[in-house]
């Protein structure tokens, strides 16, 4: 009787119970987050314009031996006006430079939003052809990475930064890898 | 009245559709037709210089996921990182390299994710095998409770005095019919 009990009641619940447990989880996983294969791996390279001046290059190599961030923002990014006030007053403590990657734009349309809203990079690149936002796997602008002073991925967001996760995530990474 | 009921409802549906069609559905149409593929394409269309590169490229685009718009194949989507990335491939294609390197430069962007066949290893282990193991499971459980059944079902050969029984019993039955 307890084995008959066993297979015709507990076990179906338990089946239901696994799945429930998987579809439950799936409720709260973003489909659109993906995990970056570049966490751990050196960041790739680029040279570009900045935005500002055609004449500046930014480099990659210029930025080794400092843990800093790389945003990827464009003017006509919707998700970007969200983050932008919380870059800028992230910016005013001066944790780590913040370089922009200003991802198919127009140097006029980029310009003119740094002016609107505010500038909270110490420079941005000009990647109107998405090159380097392909070489960093750039799929959904606003995104962020935190780069260490060997020039190593050690973070990425995919979507705004919030203060949430500046608090729990990013700064407490920033003082680890800074110390 | 009850045979002409369903048929001036039909009458009914049709002007309502007709209307429908000429009023919403074929501007829609034009405007859509206008503005994006030929009718009967499925693959967004781009001119590449070299009709057998385009093809390998739209060939092993079919294979790739688009990441803006994670339903559609990179051959398939219109998303300005598909069309990038179309480039990208082209041109890798014209540079002479293999499928394997062009795959292996998305997959080091994006990750296993871009490939809509995805590799096998031990993350990936669940996702092969286990739909393949869970059928074997099903069958297994399913031969096990059609012989159990089976067992239940058969009481196994009568006996002589069930059988005269039996027999006894249907005689008693044709009398009383009788």
């Amino acid at each position: 009787m307890t084995r008959f009990a066993f297979v015709r009641y507990l076990l179906p619940l338990a089946v239901f119970a696994v799945i429930a447990a998987f579809l439950y989880k799936g409720l709260w996983m973003d489909p659109r987050e993906i995990p970056s294969p570049l966490i751990g791996k050196p960041a790739p390279d680029f040279d570009l314009q900045a935005l500002e001046d055609p004449t500046r290059r930014i480099d990659r190599k210029d930025m080794l031996g400092k843990v800093w961030m790389l945003n990827a923002w464009a003017s006509w990014c919707v998700a970007c006006r969200d983050e932008h006030p919380v870059l800028v007053e992230f910016s005013h403590t001066g944790l780590v430079p913040i370089i922009g990657l200003n991802y198919k734009d127009t140097r006029r349309e980029g310009m003119k939003w740094l002016t609107e809203f505010g500038n909270p990079y110490q420079t941005s690149g000009f990647d109107d052809s998405g090159r380097v936002g392909i070489d960093y796997g750039v799929y959904a602008v606003p995104e962020t990475f935190l780069i260490d002073k060997q020039g190593v991925v050690r973070f990425k967001q995919i979507g705004p930064v919030t203060p949430d996760l500046l608090r729990n995530k990013l700064i407490p990474l920033i003082g680890r890898l800074n110390a | 009245m009850r045979s002409r009921l369903p048929w001036s409802l039909l009458a009914q549906v049709k002007r309502v559709t007709t209307r429908w069609a000429a009023r919403v559905a074929l501007p829609v149409a034009l405007a859509l037709g206008a503005v994006s593929v030929p009718a009967g394409a499925k693959e967004a269309i781009e001119i590449g210089e070299n009709p057998v590169q385009e093809r390998h490229m739209m060939d092993l685009a079919s294979e790739l996921r688009c990441l803006q718009c994670q339903n559609q194949t990179l051959a398939e989507s219109n998303a300005p990182l598909a069309v990038d990335l179309r480039q990208q491939i082209r041109e890798m294609i014209a540079k002479g390299q293999s499928d394997e390197q062009i795959k292996q430069y998305l997959v080091a962007r994006y990750g296993d994710f871009v490939l809509y066949r995805p590799p096998l290893k031990a993350d990936t282990f669940l996702l092969w095998f286990g739909p393949p193991m869970l059928m074997v499971v099903g069958l297994a459980s399913l031969y096990l409770v059609l012989k159990r059944r089976n067992r239940r079902a058969d009481p196994g050969p009568i006996t002589t005095d069930q059988h005269e029984r039996a027999r006894q019993l249907l005689a008693g039955d044709e009398e009383n019919q009788a």
